[in-house]
């Protein structure tokens, strides 16, 4: 019998459940270890396998809350501008003399500022649509740090901070420990709270959440505040990685974190997606470079490969089972009668 | 007869050490991005001069000439205890932790044709006396524009830490009395692309119509300067020098927009501080001023005292290429 | 007033708010140039406009495959791979063949263009793929590849045939080649999306692709077009810049995509699909060039340069939006109730 469907529950199975987009990941990030262990003789190195995480897991704050913005149906390509204004900022007072803690909290208060900011022009120039404004914004900032800093480095560090990025507690880096954390944070956040239910009604229909009570102001300038505060994470760790700082640092960033987060099966039109796709993306990509490197895989190389696996990972989920929906026209959504949501109409 | 077997033992376990660590020893070099020919030949000359002394050599290069991306590389070359690396630094100071890393695993760090901190690497291997490139290329222009008259640098990223260097050279050079009639009206940064060095060279242009010449430290900025010139018929009223490679010169050379240019060899570059890894890491020299080395093809050498507090070893003085050698050498780099 | 009388009337006024959606940014433009011709009083000369058409012609032709694009509600992130290996394979062909005229150069990087969006189209079309994802990991693979097939090396200018090399910098009629293409190409685009079926129905895939399915428009034919002509174009700019510049790199155009980008989302091309003129699109291109051109010009310090860029493109943009939104309370006043 055809009926509509307005179902948001996936119908329970264990055929479903196991051919979903993290399962897929965790095939590939298997695959990835298989095939990095047999090239190189120094990749199971426990110690080393662990280590090389602080490589690629500054980036990875950023994916965290990159999630939410797509999921939201936004972009923001402003980030990778923010990590260098607050980095910049950072580093500046803490050579004019404000105490190293200080500084550091102030990186985080610049990191959320920018966010507030783009959140704030986005909510006040609706006609505006998020990648000009994070577009604009992102030259601005990182105007900002060169306007500051101009062809300087600046840094000295107290040695303590070299801790962040390099230390760790026992195996484990430190590094690693406060992304487990944020990252268990906006998983909750996300998946188990109002405040991401909204978001996830938000990319869904807009003007159906609008009307449906959500201050959808609010949540987009929470969610490009939460943007700006994980900005000001990673440039703690990045500065405390490379004991300087320079108007130049975490160039292209954007790029990376984008692909691990659509990589990780949240779709760019909004309303769906899980915490976890990208973070499992984020591994995959960081052991697959280290992996491959570990055999002195040549840049051009490599750049082949990501660009492969990228596609050929969404092609397989595709091929499979209908995959990304196409991006929602404005106004309500039709469901054909007798598909269930996520299948192609 | 058994003390000449012991030692029958003790020397074949010395050979096989030795044996195995000849065969086992990689020596890397890291330069600043790929696709980029200066760094093709001087990573060329690295491999050959390593491969001379019968080891294994490492090229890597990232694929964005940014620091990030070199300290993941010298992260995955200490989890492969290579013997050395070589490192030709995207940023003076940001790779000085993970080289510390690296020094702390028994790697002998040191850099190469772009220096980083003297507190992160025992020695470096410059192409040419810092100072003196920065004179010479005053020297060129002061001699090209006829001892008066305005004139330009034309960068490439502001950031760049061997530029700045020459930079400050050129400026100090400046000062000098016999110069007082030149005058240095901008440094512009092309940022090593194509397109905004040639906007930043037709913007030199038109802000300063008295301009009387450009000087170019960088590959590219050099020959976008040299498109434009030509582009616009400006040769004789405006002159360009700098550092560039001889092939992307050849034209502007010939055509006479630019009467003469320098650089020098960068196999040579290369080969040189292949010798420099394998005789840190034998044990030859520590990187302190005064050590004394044999670089195979290209002689001995003497560590100096570089300018930034660190110590260099040079390789030579700058190559001037003009109309009379250029078609020798635009088919070699 | 009837309902039918009531019809033209609104239909008018409608007309009328749409002519203004870039008169905020024409105006701004306008005020731009004035400000820069009052820093250096070389900005309005013949000379220095004509520099900068002749680098904003790329920019052009590469904006008007960007807004196909984005009219579908797609997005093309490989095109700066694209130039550089159709720019470098142009290069490696004429270095082989000397003699070869030029027209085959361009037809060369024109094809490699075309297989490249050719791929994207298939994957977006076809299988589905996100474009932001297939472009990504095309523009990973083609750069990757655009190395490997230089061997790290560069062709130079003295490699190139002088014919090859007049294509940029040559004059037809009095007018620059670049800019002479770039002219012809927005005329025939313009053509194409206001009085071609084909081009007002990727309006429609856009706007509402399930209304386009269901009216018959064959989607997925007219979507694999819109990548394969932004590949064509950027094969052709490939060329044109490996000409222009003398010079073929491996890295060259690195990053391009977001200038492109910006010009179209200046110029009023919604990025969510649907909506953009192509008369917007040449406002857009024309401010981004007038910055690259004009900031080395205004004697400002290099380090201010990029935060004045992006004060500039912020300002244009808020500047468009309250003079829309001015027009549109002007035209609800005038309307019946």
């Amino acid at each position: 019998m055809s009926e509509r469907s307005i179902s948001v529950d996936r119908p329970r199975s264990l055929r479903r459940f196991f051919f979903q987009w993290e399962w897929l990941l965790v095939l590939i990030f298997i695959a990835v270890n298989l095939i990095n262990s047999s090239l190189s003789r120094y990749y199971l190195n426990l110690r080393s396998l662990v280590g090389s995480t602080n490589s690629f897991l500054d980036m990875a704050f950023l994916v965290l809350p990159m999630t939410f913005v797509i999921i939201l149906g936004n972009i923001d390509i402003s980030v990778a501008s923010t990590v260098a204004l607050s980095a910049v900022v950072m580093a500046v007072s803490f050579n004019a003399g404000l105490p190293m803690p200080l500084a550091a909290i102030l990186c985080l208060v610049v990191g959320t500022a920018c966010g507030l900011l783009n959140g704030l022009i986005m909510i006040k120039f609706k006609e505006l649509s998020a990648v000009i404004v994070t577009l604009a914004t992102m030259i601005i900032y990182r105007g900002i740090a060169y306007v500051i800093l101009e062809d300087q480095a600046s840094g000295h560090f107290p040695k303590w901070y070299s801790f962040l990025a390099w230390g760790s507690i026992g195996p484990v880096p430190l590094i690693l420990i406060v992304f487990a954390a944020c990252a268990i944070a906006f998983g909750l956040l996300l998946h188990k709270t109002s405040f991401g239910r909204k978001v996830f009604a938000m990319g869904n229909n807009l003007t159906a959440a609008r009307y449906s009570g959500i201050r959808t102001d609010s949540v987009i300038v929470a969610v490009s505040a939460l943007t700006g505060l994980m900005a000001g994470f990673t440039s703690l760790f990045l500065s405390s990685r490379m004991g300087s700082t320079r108007p130049n640092v975490a160039l292209g960033y954007e790029l990376s974190v984008i692909a691990m987060v659509v990589l990780g099966g949240v779709s760019t039109a909004g309303g769906s997606g899980r915490i976890g796709g990208p973070i499992l993306a984020v591994f995959i990509i960081g052991y697959l470079n280290y992996g491959l490197g570990l055999v002195n895989t040549t840049a051009n190389v490599l750049l082949i490969i990501i660009g492969s696996l990228l596609i050929l990972s969404v092609l397989v989920l595709n091929v499979r089972f209908g995959g990304h929906r196409r991006p929602a026209p404005p106004g309500a959504r039709v469901i054909a009668p007798g598909k269930a949501p996520d299948e192609k109409a | 007869m058994k003390k000449s077997f012991v030692k029958a033992v003790m020397i074949l376990a010395v050979m096989t050490i030795a044996a195995t660590s000849l065969v086992a020893q990689s020596y890397a070099i890291v330069f600043k991005n790929t696709g980029n020919p200066y760094g093709e030949k001087q990573m060329a000359g690295f491999k050959a001069g390593i491969e001379e002394q019968k080891f294994e050599a490492i090229l890597r290069a990232p694929d964005q000439p940014t620091a990030e991306a070199q300290i993941a590389i010298i992260q995955q070359l200490i989890a492969q205890r290579v013997a050395s690396i070589c490192i030709v630094g995207n940023d003076f100071d940001a790779l000085t932790p993970v080289l510390g890393q690296a020094a702390s695993a028994g790697i002998k760090v040191f850099s190469l044709d772009s220096s980083v901190n003297p507190s992160a690497r025992l020695t470096h291997v410059n192409q040419a006396d810092s100072v003196k490139i920065g004179q010479t290329l005053v020297q060129a222009a002061y001699d090209m524009i006829g001892g008066k008259g305005q004139i330009a640098i034309l960068s490439a990223t502001s950031q760049a830490s061997n530029q700045n260097l020459w930079i400050s050279y050129m400026k100090q050079e400046l000062t000098l009395p016999k110069y007082k009639n030149v005058k240095l009206v901008k440094v512009a940064y092309g940022d090593d692309l194509r397109d905004k060095s040639v906007s930043e060279t037709e913007g030199l242009l038109k802000a300063y119509p008295n301009l009387k010449c450009i000087i170019a430290p960088t590959t590219v900025g050099v020959a976008a300067a040299g498109k434009v010139l030509t582009d616009k018929g400006l040769k004789g009223k405006v002159f360009l020098t700098g550092l560039g490679l001889p092939s992307e010169m050849a034209t502007y050379i010939e055509n006479g927009v630019c009467p003469y240019m320098f650089l020098w060899n960068p196999i040579d570059v290369g080969y040189l501080g292949a010798y420099v890894a394998t005789a840190l890491v034998k044990g030859t020299i520590s990187g302190a001023v005064g050590d004394k080395f044999s670089a195979g093809r290209l002689g001995n050498y003497t560590i100096t005292k570089a300018p930034d507090g660190g110590t260099e070893v040079l390789l030579g003085p700058p190559f001037k290429f003009d109309a009379k050698n250029i078609a020798d050498w635009k088919t070699v780099y | 007033m009837s309902a039918e009388a009531k019809a033209p009337a609104r239909a008018r006024a409608n007309r009328s708010g749409e002519g203004f959606r870039e008169l905020g940014l024409l105006v701004f433009i306008a005020i731009l140039c004035i400000a820069f011709q009052l820093r250096n009083h070389s900005f309005l000369t013949l000379a220095n406009i004509k520099d900068l058409l002749d680098n904003t012609a790329i920019l052009g032709i590469l904006a008007v495959g960007m807004m196909l694009v984005l009219i579908t509600g797609g997005i093309d992130l490989s095109i700066g791979a694209t130039i550089a290996l159709a720019g470098m394979t142009s290069a490696l062909t004429g270095m082989a063949i000397p003699r070869i005229n030029p027209l085959l150069s361009i037809l060369e990087g024109m094809a490699v263009g075309l297989v490249i969006g050719s791929v994207i189209g298939i994957l977006v079309a076809r299988f589905k793929v996100l474009p932001i994802i297939a472009s990504l990991g095309l523009m990973n693979i083609v750069r990757g590849v655009t190395y490997i097939e230089s061997k790290g090396a560069w062709v130079s200018a003295y490699q190139m045939s002088d014919d090859f090399k007049s294509l940029s910098t040559g004059t037809t009629l009095g007018v620059n080649n670049l800019v002479l293409i770039a002219l012809v190409i927005f005329a025939l685009f313009w053509y194409f999306v206001n009085h071609t079926k084909t081009g007002r129905r990727i309006y429609a895939i856009g706007s509402n692709p399930d209304a386009a399915d269901v009216s018959g428009i064959p989607r997925r034919k007219l979507l694999w077009l819109v990548y394969a002509t932004m590949g064509v174009l950027a094969g052709l700019a490939g060329v044109l810049w490996v000409s222009k510049f003398a010079s073929a790199q491996g890295d060259t155009a690195l990053g391009y995509e977001l200038n492109v980008i910006a010009a179209c989302v200046l110029g009023g091309v919604s990025i969510s699909g649907g909506s953009g003129k192509v008369s917007g699109l040449v406002l857009g291109t024309i401010l981004l060039g007038m910055l690259n051109n004009a900031l080395p010009l205004i004697d400002v310090s290099p380090f201010w340069q990029q935060f004045i860029q992006g004060i500039v493109i912020l300002a244009a943009v808020l500047t468009n939006v309250a003079v829309k939104r001015n027009n549109q309370r002007l035209a609800l006043r005038k309307r019946a109730i």
